[in-house]
């Protein structure tokens, strides 16, 4: 398996992703420049967190334009595995891969710290194997965190079950339904707001972001 | 030449914190008369166009597009012709 890494200017989270991928999972993954437009080299992608284009305008509003984005739509709807972590998250909803909208965090605040998130759907390749209910330990780190959708929009994820992560305990920035995550409707795309890249080692307070990874290797193993 | 003066505002029902924050400033410094607030985007664009409706045609399409973001966010805007140029 060899996963794309999409590196717009800006992003700040992919050597960390990198570094899960490759040296704690020893996988296959390269750094890809926005301005690609062939991806059909990689088996899944990865938009990593950071601040895109600055997050002007809207977190991720600029970043849909990027050149790479036309081959991230085409990915998606052939259904590759594509993961979107914060930033990454932003601009897979920014660019209509996924439903909803951010807002800025209710509290104001930029809001960086450990949060304990719960797994709600098992069946997306970032998730699988990993029972709904688990309660997982991921670090945040978001001033726009604050996922919106309108009543008819949240009746519809939860209808079609594409709730894919909520916070538990205490909501940390506003999200209607504490959404920390949600999938497409054919489940091949995922954005998360928490960050599992950052919680891979014990070292590093937690590992259990190492879960979100080892779904994917488990999916691309089952799919082989 | 058109200069589009757009304003982007966040739908009704969508929590916009920032009002809220300006909102409560506002009455703790005794305008307690105020009884709402809500917070937007004034954007400015010079753009080339033949006409008003063509003018007005793109600028409706750079909301829908990039401007605004449909899920939580309104748009509008005015159009001014600019002297001096044909």
């Amino acid at each position: 398996m060899k996963v794309a890494i999409l590196v717009f200017p800006g992003t700040g989270g992919e050597q960390d992703c990198h570094y899960v991928l490759t040296e704690v999972f020893g996988l296959e993954a390269e750094l890809v420049w926005h301005t690609e437009t062939d991806l059909r080299r990689f088996d899944a992608l990865i938009l990593p967190g950071g601040a895109s284009y600055g997050d002007y305008l809207r977190p991720g509003a600029l970043a849909k334009f990027s050149p790479v984005m036309g081959s991230v739509i085409k990915a998606a709807d052939s259904g590759t595995p594509i993961l979107g972590i914060g930033n990454g998250f932003q601009i897979l909803l920014e660019a209509g891969l996924l439903p909803g909208a951010m807002l800025v965090n209710e509290s104001l605040l930029f809001y960086c710290g450990p949060q304990k998130v719960e797994v709600v759907k098992d069946r997306t390749p970032f998730t699988r194997g990993i029972a709904p209910g688990t309660l997982l330990d991921l670090p945040i780190a978001h001033g726009a965190g604050n996922y919106f959708i309108d009543e008819a929009g949240l009746a519809h994820l939860e209808a079609n079950e594409q709730i894919v992560f909520r916070y538990a305990g205490s909501n940390p920035n506003g999200s209607v339904g504490a959404i920390a995550g949600v999938c497409n409707a054919a489940g091949n795309v995922v954005g998360l707001m928490p960050h599992p890249e950052r919680a891979v080692e014990a070292l590093l307070g937690s590992e259990d972001g190492q879960q979100i990874f080892k779904a994917l290797i488990n999916y691309w193993e089952a799919k082989k | 030449m058109f200069k589009a003066e757009i304003k982007v505002t966040l739908k009704p029902g969508v929590l916009d914190p920032q009002a809220k924050a300006i909102a409560d400033s506002l009455s703790v410094q005794g305008f307690s008369e105020v009884d709402a607030v809500r917070v937007g985007k004034y954007i400015e664009v010079i753009l080339e166009a033949d006409t008003a409706e063509a003018a007005a045609s793109r600028v409706a399409e750079m909301g829908r597009r990039l401007l605004a973001n449909p899920v939580t966010e309104n748009f509008s805007f005015t159009l001014t012709p600019l002297e001096g140029e044909a």
